[in-house]
């Protein structure tokens, strides 16, 4: 029988991590994604690996710049005000195409804000939050059992397209406690080796250089092409999203992460009062699912997007939906009281499902 | 009787045979042959990561014949770090300007050296901000003119020039801080020692290893080579005074 473990969600992206390999963990302290560094600081020393406690986030991340670019699977994790901080490093990283694993347990904002869940910082996720033009691969987990199967998926995406990837979460699914089945990890077969890593020349004569800076004429232009076709290749391989009772929906409802949990329990309530909804998940915040949106929202005469901010995912849902489906929008910036409750998304299902 | 040619002077293995971008008078590619010269010395350029930071110094791929990664402007000591966690049986180097690490990268060079990472750091300290066109460092002197201290640096509004080997010297995780010039013959050799002690240090795994290079601008100070390399005598010497503040194997 399967081992199942009863934890919360910050503690099953550092099991996820160590069961990946991860050896080397950077952070700075900050609520509420703080047990992920406490248990890297507890079991990492334990394997053999590095535990960082860095003076900011800065170094943090550019300390995992520097183990990336030595080839080590690595990672750091943060929240909001901290993955802010942070944006310079993951900018270098992209340039640099070092893969490694940033994790945002986001919080509510702008500024200090609050620690509740929020999910406003899709924007700063998904559309290169730093500064120069890059993607993120950007997983979404709505369980603590997806925390530990997507940290897991993380380390692989991003090793295999050279692509920094982030997990993101907010504080509901950090801090809740769920069943977790701690799935031993195999790396896939066709996994690439780091021939570019930094390891000292050690005979070889080729010199191993990870850099961003592009100064010859054309160079930078040919750079940024190859990163875009890496883009290209992320949104034709490895799309993921969840469908539930989408065949005969009239109206389709999007949401991701905790906001896609609490509609979940919303469409089931519609669905139990005739009302024919479905729910279309994205996983990888990017890659979009555009495809597969645009494909279940055809002869569907509504989409409702649901996110816990005051609409971010909606502008790529309304760029992804058959072109007759009309989008309308939920949601409420974050903040203390503000996350809905499965009730009252279903009110709002039924009104616009009606209206 | 005749006596065959013998070669006496070389360029170092870790130095790649090519021309430098550098200015006419600058003392990167003096400093650069320096540190070349240690790596040659304890034979380890094999197993060097260099960590070139933002500035004139960051083509160090260019001219140095090791594995080398390209930090954001400061962070050297911090992508130091994480290289070295990973290789930790591996030579690390961070080559920084004045304006890379005493002013937005003091904090990770602070900490590197406090927590004693197993690195030598090469501090080259010119007074200015080379790459951007001269603008005034924190380690400028008093009264010095730049492009943003057009009437001199007060210190009364622009604060007084950073001792930085003093200030690293201070912490515990420190174990070795130096400065030293490379305006004159007899201040080379001298620099060519205190740079090779640093790599000793993390040779032979005892720490933290720090060196203040007195280096000459002559595009941006507005001078001649020798009368730039007479102002490193003259002026920087005077505050930045040369010597070793903590050497804990001695």
């Amino acid at each position: 029988m399967q081992k199942r473990l009863f934890v919360k969600g910050n503690e099953a992206v550092a099991m996820g991590a160590v069961e990946a390999g991860c050896r080397y963990y950077f952070g700075y302290p900050i609520t509420p994604q703080s047990d992920i560094p406490e248990y890297m600081s507890r079991e990492l020393p334990k394997l053999g690996g590095t535990f960082i406690q860095a003076e900011s986030e800065t170094a943090s991340i550019n300390m995992l710049l520097g183990a990336s670019a030595s080839g080590a699977r690595a990672m750091t994790s943060s929240s909001s005000p901290g993955i802010s901080l942070k944006q310079e490093g993951i900018s270098y990283m992209a340039g640099s195409e070092l893969p490694g694993l940033i994790v945002n347990i986001s919080r509510s904002g702008p500024g200090l804000g609050g620690i509740d869940a929020s999910q406003a910082d899709y924007f700063q996720a998904v559309k290169g939050g730093g500064h120069g033009g890059y993607r993120l691969i950007v997983l979404a987990p709505n369980s603590v059992q997806e925390m530990y199967d997507l940290t897991v998926l993380a380390f692989d995406l991003s090793d295999r397209y050279r692509i920094p990837a982030m997990l993101l979460g907010d504080s509901v699914i950090g801090q809740m406690k769920e069943a977790l089945v701690p799935h031993p990890y195999h790396p896939p077969a066709d996994l690439p080796a780091k021939p570019w890593a930094v390891a000292g020349k050690l005979g070889r004569s080729d010199q191993r250089i990870v850099k961003s800076l592009y100064l010859g004429d054309g160079e930078l232009e040919a750079h940024n092409w190859r990163l875009h076709e890496k883009y290209r290749q992320l949104r034709e391989r490895e799309v993921r999203f969840e469908a539930i009772v989408l065949e005969d929906a009239d109206m389709i409802v999007t949401a991701f992460g905790s906001a896609a949990r609490i509609a979940k329990t919303a469409v089931r309530m519609a669905r139990e009062s005739g009302l024919r909804v479905g729910l279309f998940r994205p996983i990888t915040l990017f890659p979009f699912p555009e495809a597969a949106l645009r494909q279940v929202t055809e002869g569907c005469k509504k989409v409702l997007c649901v996110e816990l901010n005051a609409g971010q995912m909606v502008e790529d849902v309304r760029l992804s939906v058959d072109r007759d489906a009309e989008v309308r929008f939920y949601g409420r910036p974050p903040g203390a009281g503000s996350l809905p409750t499965p009730e009252e998304l279903y009110a709002q299902i039924r009104k616009h499902y009606e209206a | 009787m005749t006596t065959a040619l013998q070669k006496v002077f070389d360029r170092p293995v870790s130095l790649k045979d090519v021309q430098t971008h550098f200015c006419p008078g600058c003392h990167h590619g003096t400093i650069h042959r320096l540190v070349a010269e240690a790596l040659d010395h304890f034979a380890v350029q094999e197993r060097t990561i260099g960590v070139a930071s933002v500035g004139c110094s960051v083509f160090l791929y260019s001219y140095f014949d090791v594995d080398v990664v390209e930090a954001p402007h400061g962070r050297a000591p911090a992508v130091a770090t994480g290289v070295k966690r990973v290789h930790p049986d591996k030579i690390i180097f961070t080559y920084q300007g004045d304006g890379d690490l005493a002013a937005i990268g003091t904090s990770e060079i602070i900490h590197a050296a406090n927590r004693g990472e197993g690195m030598t750091v090469i501090f080259v300290n010119n007074t200015t901000y080379g790459m951007t066109g001269g603008q005034m460092a924190p380690t400028t002197l008093p009264q010095q003119k730049t492009s943003t201290s057009p009437y001199g640096r007060n210190v009364q509004s622009d604060g007084y020039p950073i001792r930085m080997a003093e200030l690293l010297a201070a912490l515990d995780g420190t174990a070795y801080s130096t400065r030293v010039a490379v305006n004159s013959p007899k201040n080379v050799l001298q620099a060519g020692k205190a740079i090779r002690r640093a790599f000793q240090y993390q040779v032979e795994s005892q720490g933290f290893a720090f060196v203040e290079v007195l280096s000459a601008c002559p595009t941006n100070w507005g001078m001649d080579p020798l009368k730039a390399n007479e102002r490193v005598g003259d002026e920087m010497i005077a505050y930045f005074q040369l010597g070793t503040f903590k050497d804990v194997a001695k």
